[in-house]
């Protein structure tokens, strides 16, 4: 009898799955709260490759889309925080969403453990190509004396074309005629097809349309010129500094991850965004990588903190709610 | 000439010869683009033939596998995935009444019925060379009149987009087959259900009882899945000698002389519609099989025998649907903006893959785009290949007892439904959905206009809103547009030709049709 209790729990002992110091001895999950092909699903996929191999287990994607991102999130939240299930969060689903949605089952600032930036994607201001202004400076002029004649396309409430914009028409203090879309596709297509006049987004669903000039951009809204798109001016170029947003993507587990997981994972992270070719893919799509200081865990913490507390203001002032 | 020093290079380049480290074997030569189009356009077709397994869950999980390929191979490989879903949607339509996607719903009415008739293997085998010439003709449309078909993508604007919508629901009334008032019923429930979810212009959410699930409303495959799939499995089991997986007499497999001839006509409109409609964007490729079946059970000698078994109805909305499925390329190859949700999803491979699609893909990358567009015809050539000696192995699918075929159909089809979000919770929905469709079903109301109405729905709320928005609220927009205003003009008259024979034969006939 009591042999055979050891080796009940010698066989209990094995089937634990891995102590920290072993982790990972599974495939982990990623979760991306939006459909596949969306440009934080590529991000997830380009850098989730490279951390595959760093850690000797597949990192398999799951697209758990719906509600602005907010669904995946929640499910991330209340995941085991045992590093196996974590998830790509995003300027919306950890800035944006507080103030989007009342009822929102998590805190981005409490309920995870940050694992580190992975890239983030410019937003830029593009307009159809025969709007009058020619620069900056001559659509702020153009947008204050049109105001709500002006047709603002978004990608849907809670969307990062939306929150974008309305950031840009607080600071603006303008009140365009927004017309919703579902998705940046058919958003875009009206753009093209010149029905609306302007819209933001982010720069990896607008570069080549600008390249062919089919719609003009007229700002990118980050601190350097964007090498994908090296004639556009930043915004602080342009003469509107205050106009910063850039629609990040970083790397979540759930609160609870045991440090040496979290550190595990941040340190493959890091490799794969050293990795010449993994750092070309994200370039080509006109990525931001964080430097050395914007890698570490700390840095998102706080830059979450910060995010939150910069759109939360923003989005009520303009009497935005997604519920 | 052009066209032509074009194709070549789309040729040469399925055709490439690479150099492959073979094990055993060593490096020899192999044309893999064309073998990953095998391989795509199998998959294809078993996801296809799966019920609710979709093209978007296949292609979201072989996404990795493709990372090692070159872009060109990926894409063709991905683009067989997509096609040939389309070419084994309609087997499951046919075989156990249950559409895969919202373009084979039609397929389900005359091609079922065909069916229990013991014309499965006469309705699968038109099936697949309707869809073939379709095919073909539209790789032509893609290949010599892509740029300029561009323009009609551009010119349809929101309020070109809602009459178009309501033009579609006068196809909803010619689809009943009994009642024309329980159509108009199902129509407008379906309407209904689309509005379930987060407002657009708002976010407030409407009818989703705090449901958080509910928030981005009800897939169109929970909607399917539960109102065919599960409701026709419970209506089966209730009474089995009645049960709709026709066993014993099959007849012949392949499409007879006369077949052909009936098929002819239908095959070739449908073509047209589908490829026309399928460059649209906002998914317009939906209405194609919907339109094509209006137009042959308009133009029928006997209207009557549609829903019964017509092969017509099988035919024309067949090509249809395979024409539409490839001509939504267009916008994705000309333009760089996807149409639909699958479309959205090849850009995301082609991103992963380092090309950004965009209105110069043609001219930066000619070997992808050409190698596609021949890839398309090659593909279709293998679907043919592939699904005629199918046919049989299908039709003997049918002699399975359904003590062992439910489970299996009930089992693939959870599988595919929690595959279109990982969500366990859809999985409820469409139990829900399946008690909702036995009820309907008892009450002999059609399950068909309702799910018309629900994908009209989305779209129509969707491109009136923003008609109205970019009116400032003016209803004068979409008559003040002269491509809008033709489109509400032909529905009219297509709705004044469907009631008037109704009419006419008085009250008794309007309610039986």
């Amino acid at each position: 009898m009591k042999s055979l209790l050891i080796a009940a729990a010698a066989l209990l002992a094995t089937a634990v799955p891995g102590l920290a110091q072993d982790y990972p001895t599974k495939p982990i999950t990623l979760i991306v709260p939006f459909a596949a092909g969306g440009p934080t699903d590529v991000v997830a996929r380009i850098v989730g490759e490279h951390m595959s191999r760093t850690l000797g287990q597949q990192i398999v994607v799951e697209n758990v889309a719906g509600a602005g991102g907010t669904t995946g999130t929640t499910r991330t939240a209340q995941a085991a925080p045992d590093g196996y299930t974590i998830m790509m969060g995003h300027m919306g689903t950890h800035g944006a969403a507080p103030a989007l949605y009342p009822n929102l089952k998590y805190d981005p600032t409490k309920d995870f453990e940050p694992i580190g930036m992975a890239a983030g994607t410019p937003i830029l201001i593009v307009a159809r190509k025969d709007l009058p202004p020619k620069d900056l400076k001559e659509f702020v002029a153009y947008a204050k004396q049109q105001n709500d004649k002006l047709n603002e396309a978004h990608a849907g409430i809670g969307s990062v074309s939306h929150s974008t914009c309305v950031m840009l028409n607080v600071q603006l203090g303008i009140k365009p005629t927004a017309v919703p879309y579902k998705g940046t596709g058919p958003a875009l297509n009206d753009l093209v097809a010149g029905q609306v006049d302007f819209m933001c987004d982010q720069i990896v669903n607008l570069v080549e349309q600008i390249k062919a000039g089919s719609i003009k951009a007229y700002a990118v809204a980050t601190p350097d010129r964007s090498p994908a798109l090296p004639d556009v001016p930043t915004t602080k170029e342009a003469g509107l500094p205050e106009y910063q947003v850039s629609a990040w993507n970083a790397l979540f587990a759930p609160k609870a991850t045991p440090d040496s997981i979290t550190a595990k994972l941040n340190a493959a992270l890091v490799k794969a965004l050293t990795d010449e070719n993994t750092k070309k893919r994200l370039l080509d799509l006109g990525g931001v990588l964080p430097d050395e200081k914007g890698r570490t865990r700390e840095a998102l913490k706080t830059f979450v903190a910060s995010e939150v507390a910069r759109w939360t203001p923003v989005l009520k002032s303009a009497g935005v709610t997604a519920q | 000439m052009d066209l032509f020093s074009n194709l070549a290079l789309g040729f040469s380049t399925v055709l490439k010869l690479v150099p492959v480290n073979v094990p055993v074997l060593g490096l020899m030569p192999l044309p893999v683009n064309i073998l990953l189009c095998f391989v795509g356009c199998l998959i294809g077709t078993l996801i296809g033939v799966l019920p609710g397994v979709g093209p978007i869950a296949t292609i979201a999980i072989l996404l990795p596998i493709t990372f090692g390929l070159d872009p060109t191979g990926a894409l063709i490989m991905l683009a067989g995935i997509y096609y040939g879903a389309q070419y084994g949607g309609s087997t499951t339509a046919i075989l156990v009444n249950i559409p895969g996607e919202a373009t084979s719903v039609v397929t389900t009415l005359d091609g079922h019925q065909m069916a229990k008739q013991g014309r499965a293997g006469v309705a699968l085998g038109i099936a697949a060379i309707g869809s073939f010439f379709a095919g073909c003709v539209a790789t032509v449309v893609i290949a010599a009149l892509g740029l300029p078909l561009t323009k009609l993508a551009l010119l349809f604007g929101p309020a070109e987009y809602f009459s178009l919508m309501v033009m579609g629901l006068v196809f909803a009334v010619v689809l009943a087959r009994g009642s024309v008032m329980k159509a108009l019923a199902m129509i407008v429930l379906g309407l209904l259900l689309s509005t379930v979810g987060q407002d657009l212009e708002s976010g407030q959410e409407r009818l989703t009882l705090g449901l958080q699930d509910l928030s981005d409303g009800i897939d169109f495959a929970v909607l399917a899945m539960g109102l065919f799939g599960f409701a026709e499995i419970l209506r089966n089991l209730e009474s089995p000698e009645t049960r709709d997986v026709v066993k014993g007499a099959i007849g012949r497999l392949l499409p007879s002389r006369q077949d052909f001839r009936e098929s002819f006509w239908p095959v070739v409109r449908g073509t047209g519609l589908g490829a026309i409609l399928g460059i649209l964007p906002g998914n317009g490729a939906v209405l194609g099989p919907f339109a094509s079946y209006t137009l042959e059970k308009k133009i029928a000698k006997e209207p009557r025998r549609f829903g019964r078994g017509a092969i017509e109805g099988v035919a024309g909305p067949e090509s249809a649907n395979n024409a539409g499925a490839q001509t939504a390329f267009i916008p994705l190859l000309t333009l760089g903006i996807p149409p639909n949700a699958v479309m959205a999803l090849m850009v995301g491979a082609m991103t992963i893959h380092g090309i950004i699609p965009g209105p110069q893909v043609m001219t930066k990358n000619p070997t992808l785009f050409w190698g596609m567009v021949v890839s398309m015809w090659v593909g279709n050539l293998m679907l043919l290949v592939i699904n005629l000696p199918l046919v049989g192995l299908w039709v003997k699918l049918l002699k399975v007892p359904y003590r062992l075929m439910f489970p299996a159909i009930l089992i693939f089809c959870c599988i595919g439904i929690y595959s279109i979000n990982n969500n366990p919770a859809d999985v409820l929905f469409t139990a829900f959905f399946g008690l909702v469709g036995y009820v309907l079903i008892k009450f002999s109301f059609e399950p068909a206009p309702l799910l018309l109405g629900f994908v009209l729905g989305k779209l129509m709320e969707e491109k009136l809103r923003q008609a109205l928005i970019l009116s400032r609220g003016s209803f004068s927009t979409f008559v003040e547009r002269p491509v809008s205003a033709g489109l509400l003009v032909v529905a009219a008259i297509m709705l004044v030709l469907a009631l008037l024979p109704s009419i006419q034969k008085g009250r008794e006939e309007v309610f039986t049709e």
